[in-house]
């Protein structure tokens, strides 16, 4: 059997108005980052319910990020705001139950900074990769 | 089950050059609900359209997957497609396999695998995709306007000149703002007041217009085409509808040592004032800080002369509230105070000015009727220093001042030095710069005259102290192509201060949910494609609210503002978004956890019947969204412990099975 | 070892049916044993007097009865409230779980309540029945001739041991006296966790979860949760999951239910007391409010009808989520 070199899978929520529009930009001025970080494009960060980051753990994500406009900026004026608290709770409730700690992160990105997008994901794609498979929370029949 | 079209686009090399799109094509083929699958050249173009429609008739589609560049780039083209065909526009769902793709990874088999990953997720989410159909609102057919300056006259004329009515709000008692306080302008040098004023008179005999003067917003509510604005009149004591404005209380006012703002105080008002002759309303209006009367009980001078009887001591601030299709800002700037900037001695000497109290010193209309006097002893400045960039392109450490450029400073002080040797040859005329930026029609040329034809001294290299000496100010600076230190004995030193945008603006833009920069300048939708458009629907900019601009750029930025305003006027009824919150009321508690956390106020609670299996009724309370206020982003969907709340577009299980689809 | 007696209690609900001021009352019956409780509805003297039952085995929280009994009934419900009971009571009028007109509360005073489990512990298994003399349990055995007793303070639930307060946050009348704010300690063991390494943590808590066999009491006990279709229940919720056929429980289950009550949760205490696995459940949401003290400022849910919870406010200087990992570095 041939080994595959491993690579992490990482889903990135971003939101409609700055971060998605920032990784935009990183496509434009042709900023490489790992092709495995693979976006869903949400209207704000506040739109992504807990649930959706746990079911990306149990289906076998590696790491999951959640991009939205910095605080103060959002399009919907305080939707950030409430994304910060609730994902603050999350991780920690995560953290709490051993979850890796760096297997999940928020980062405001902002339309304009595609260098930012391409860095962060870069960085974050390493830092998931370092830690290997994600097992903890891993439903493993949903593995083929 | 849906039958799913899937459309891969080459972009010509764009994806095609990092993408295997016929092997992504071919994959997505066996994907549930896909009946047909195929790549083109351009998706976008007429001929790629073509293929789209053709092949939902041939194969009797019901969504779409296009995999091409971002959907913020082609979306709404997509769906307009996709309508043409005759299908919902929202079953289309756009695979971003050009910006997230293959922009951003060089090696084909890596570009491929993700391009195939983006386009099963954009399939499992067409699968839940259900027929949207945006709610209508109706559209008030009247516009405000916030700011009389001549951004706000421009827009309004342009709006009322289409024939909608058009309110102006200004706070100050006369509309005109900055432009009317400036001499001349760059580059044609035409006088401010000669252009200006005919406007002003124009808007205020417009019948589409109304103008509120010396008033303010307090409240705004409502949404796009159906806003209620409170406008605070403030009372300025004077029935403006009887005051004809001969000025005869103004003369007579025994209160007369109130610093003038219009000159920047270099001079004084009376307490009852009309701002400058060509005021528009041309009404006059008490100052309650400084009149007698209104302080003591004792005085009344005004109201013995009035021959109109027009003064009316006991005016109580008055609250309107009107409804408009359209709000637009016009909130203009100010110059940033000088506290911070101790090294020009501005607060020393009173002939260290600002670039602003210069264009008073040399307006005819000003305190010294035009001649060029020093403020301190009214003797004419032999030796004027300019300094430019006070306070505009500081570093971001810097507290003192702004990191942007101000953009106007260089012309305009360009025409003050130009204007300063045409006017007093016998002058000497400085100018101390970090860069001359004249990037306009007719700008380069015009600050080459002022060098060449004007033999105005400019050069590169900050003014590091000014330091009063005698009736001199020593100004130290180092002019960087020559290396040297300069000493010059100034008579009068001229800073240009950088602008900021107007106080007001950020509580303004609370009340109207638009945002701002860190700067406090409003933020454009985008920042090239819809430059003169917040972020709020129906809310759009006008003039230096958004950016530093110069006259020519504000009036063309006020008729695009207009223009899009008319755009929205036009319209009898406004089709709303429809990916809005919804909520199932069998699933909801009624427990208010939505409304807490909705930005808009979309959210109402009603008490509904409900008949359940056992035949009998029940009275719950449920929460109903208004999808006309709801913008979508989608907050209360997580707030909802129940699950009752879902977005429209972005369905709980949209996501997730994008999110498997992903994970498989 | 409580101090109101159970006869003060049925003279009151008795009085309270007589006079017309309540049609039903929310309280106790015995179940197969003594300590085996459960929550019934009386609507006359009679069966009041022969089924209510007051004793040291009284834990139901029966503020989240309140939503389905008092649906359907003319006059008022009578409901016997302790106080960790009443902040329940509050947080479900917060949410408009029920009609306030409905409800004619009593607030009771309490001792704390005994964990049959400790006394289980102390006397083995075969208990008859446990009464008490005003002072110690007497734990009557079927293997023993003689009763045992044990003090009270030996068996006291670990929620009751770490009280939080003994004072009645709502109330239409008070019996006995009221009590207090307690200065707790019932954040130390989510402190001894935190202080375990990623690892050790995991460990704990597979320990723990994957004995759940999810029999769902933890959810139908809570008083926070009381949605009309519970997400698990509902196919369209993505996480619908009825039954115990993977592991779920271990991973999921417990961390959406956690999240899902979070800032809402009043730490009652009621799943981890009616958890047949006696896995610790509320331990996550004492996590969480420790967590949202430390974080937001102190805030207890159901103290004041009305308040928002920490999960749906927010100011504009709140810690990153990175920031608030990093302070829990500190407390490590």
């Amino acid at each position: 059997m041939q080994v595959k070199e491993y690579k992490p899978l990482i889903v990135a929520f971003c939101c409609n108005w700055c971060s998605y529009a920032g990784a935009d930009l990183a496509g434009n001025n042709r900023l490489n980052y790992p092709a495995e970080v693979k976006i869903i494009r949400v209207p704000c960060s506040c739109r992504v319910n807990p649930m959706f980051i746990l079911r990306a753990f149990q289906r076998g994500a590696d790491g999951v990020i959640l991009c939205g406009c910095h605080p103060g900026d959002c399009h919907y004026t305080s939707g950030n705001y409430f994304t910060r608290r609730r994902m603050a709770m999350l991780f920690s409730m995560l953290d709490f139950l051993g979850i890796e700690r760096e297997r999940t992160r928020v980062e405001w990105v902002s339309a304009a900074e595609g260098a930012k997008f391409a860095a962060t994901m870069t960085e974050f794609a390493e830092q998931v990769a370092a830690l290997g498979e994600n097992k903890r929370l891993e439903d493993l029949r949903c593995k083929k | 089950m849906q039958r799913i079209g899937v459309f891969v686009c080459w972009c010509g090399s764009n994806i095609a050059g990092t993408v295997d799109v016929a092997a992504v094509a071919d994959a997505l083929k066996n994907e549930p609900g896909v009946v047909f699958s195929t790549d083109y050249q351009y998706m976008c173009s007429q001929a790629g359209q073509d293929l789209i429609v053709s092949s939902v008739k041939e194969y009797s589609l019901t969504g779409l997957v296009i995999c091409s560049c971002s959907p913020r780039m082609h979306e709404v083209t997509f769906r307009k497609t996709a309508a043409a065909a005759g299908l919902n526009p929202y079953m289309v769902e756009i695979a971003n396999i050009r910006e997230q793709c293959s922009w951003v990874h060089k090696e084909m088999p890596i570009g491929t695998e993700k391009a195939i990953i983006l386009g099963k997720a954009a399939v499992a989410k067409v699968n839940l995709n259900a027929p949207l159909t945006p709610g209508e609102s109706p559209v008030t057919k009247r516009a405000l306007v916030i700011g009389g300056g001549i951004a706000g006259i421009q827009t309004a004329l342009d709006i009322a000149d289409a024939g909608f009515p058009v309110d102006i709000v200004e706070k100050k008692p006369t509309i005109g703002g900055k432009m009317a306080q400036l001499d001349k302008t760059f580059p044609t040098l035409d006088c401010a007041a000669c252009i200006l004023t005919p406007k002003m008179v124009d808007v205020a005999q417009h019948e589409n217009v109304r103008i509120f003067s010396y008033s303010e917003v307090t409240d705004v509510k409502g949404f796009i085409g159906n806003f209620d604005v409170t406008i605070k009149k403030n009372a300025r004591y004077v029935n403006e509808d009887i005051c004809t404005g001969c000025g005869d209380c103004v003369t007579k006012c025994p209160q007369k040592k109130v610093p003038n703002e219009f000159n920047l105080g270099m001079d004084n008002r009376s307490a009852i004032y009309i701002p400058f002759a060509q005021a528009v309303p041309k009404v006059a209006t008490i100052d309650p800080a400084h009149c007698t009367m209104l302080k003591t009980g004792k005085c009344g001078v005004c109201s013995k002369v009035c021959k109109a009887k027009a003064i009316d001591y006991t005016q109580k601030d008055e609250y309107i509230t009107e409804k408009y299709g359209a709000i637009v800002v016009a909130t203009g700037f100010d110059p940033i105070s000088m506290d911070k900037f101790d090294e020009f001695a501005y607060s020393q000497s009173p002939d260290v000015i600002t670039s602003l109290e210069f264009e008073r010193l040399t307006n005819a209309a000003g305190p010294t009727a035009g001649k060029l006097l020093r403020p301190s002893d009214g003797e004419h400045p032999q030796k004027i220093v300019f300094v430019q960039c006070v306070g505009s392109r500081c570093d971001s450490c810097s507290e003192k001042g702004k990191e942007y450029c101000s953009k106007i400073c260089c012309m305009y002080t360009a025409k003050h030095a130009m204007l300063t040797r045409d006017k007093y040859p016998d002058t000497e005329v400085y100018v101390f710069y970090i860069d001359v930026r004249t990037p306009g029609k007719n700008f380069d040329e015009f600050y080459r005259r002022a060098v060449e034809e004007y033999g105005v001294h400019y050069i590169k290299g900050m003014v590091g102290k000014v330091t009063p000496e005698g009736k001199k100010l020593m100004v130290r600076a180092s002019d960087l192509l020559d290396g040297k230190q300069l000493n010059i004995d100034a008579d009068l030193v001229v800073l240009a201060a950088a602008i900021e945008p107007d106080k007001s603006a950020r509580s303004l833009a609370t009340m109207l949910t638009a945002s701002m920069d860190t700067n406090d300048f409003f933020t454009e939708a985008h920042p090239k494609l819809r430059p003169v458009e917040s972020p709020t629907a129906g809310v759009f900019l006008s003039g230096t609210c958004q950016g530093p601009k110069d006259i020519p750029e504000t009036v063309s930025q006020a008729g695009a503002a207009a223009a899009k305003v008319i755009g929205l006027l036009a319209k009898d009824k406004l089709k709303g978004n429809p990916c809005v919150a919804s909520s199932d009321e069998l699933m909801c508690n009624g427990c208010s956890s939505c409304e807490k956390v909705c930005p808009y106020g979309a959210i109402t609670y009603e008490d509904k019947e409900f008949r359940m299996p056992d035949r009998t009724t029940r009275i719950r309370r449920v929460a109903s969204v208004n999808p006309a206020v709801c913008q979508g982003c989608g907050c209360c969907t997580v707030a909802c412990p129940s699950g009752a709340m879902d977005l429209r577009g972005f369905m709980n299980e949209q996501i997730m099975a994008e999110v498997d689809a992903i994970c498989k | 070892m409580q101090k109101i007696t159970k006869e003060q209690l049925t003279e009151k609900a008795v009085s309270l049916l007589r006079d017309g001021t309540v049609t039903h009352v929310l309280g106790w019956s015995a179940g197969e044993f003594d300590y085996d409780i459960t929550p019934a509805v009386f609507s006359d003297e009679a069966s009041l007097r022969k089924s209510f039952v007051w004793n040291d085995f009284c834990g139901a929280n029966f503020s989240k009865y309140l939503v389905s009994k008092t649906r359907g009934i003319e006059g008022k419900l009578l409901v016997f409230l302790k106080p960790c009971d009443t902040y329940s009571f509050n947080q479900l009028l917060t949410e408009h779980r029920f009609d306030r007109e409905k409800v004619y509360a009593i607030g009771i005073p309490c001792e704390g309540m005994a964990d049959i489990d400790k006394v289980k512990a102390i006397c083995g298994d075969g208990i008859s029945s446990v009464n008490c003399d005003g002072e110690k349990l007497l734990v009557q055995s079927i293997y023993e001739d003689a009763p045992i007793s044990v003090s009270p303070s030996d068996v006291l639930a670990e929620r009751c041991v770490n009280c939080k307060s003994k004072k009645h946050v709502a109330y239409d009348e008070l019996m006995g006296e009221d009590g207090d704010v307690l200065d707790s300690a019932r954040f130390d063991e989510v402190s001894r966790i935190e202080a375990m390494s990623p690892d050790e943590r995991f460990l704990f808590w597979q320990n723990e979860l994957s004995r759940c066999i999810r029999c769902n009491a933890c959810r139908d006990a809570c008083p926070a949760c009381t949605c009309e279709v519970c997400v698990f229940n509902n196919p369209r919720s993505g996480v619908e999951n009825k039954s115990p056929a993977n592991n779920f429980e271990e991973q999921m289950f417990h961390i959406i239910r956690a999240f899902h009550v979070a800032g809402r949760c009043t730490d009652c205490g009621e799943c981890s007391r009616v958890c047949p696995q006696n896995i610790p459940l509320h331990l996550l949401n004492r996590k969480f409010i420790k967590e949202m003290n430390e974080c937001y400022g102190e805030y207890q849910a159901g103290e004041t009808v009305g308040s928002k919870s920490p999960l749906t406010d927010y100011t504009l200087e709140d810690l990153e989520p990175g920031e608030v990992f990093d302070r829990g570095d500190i407390n490590a």
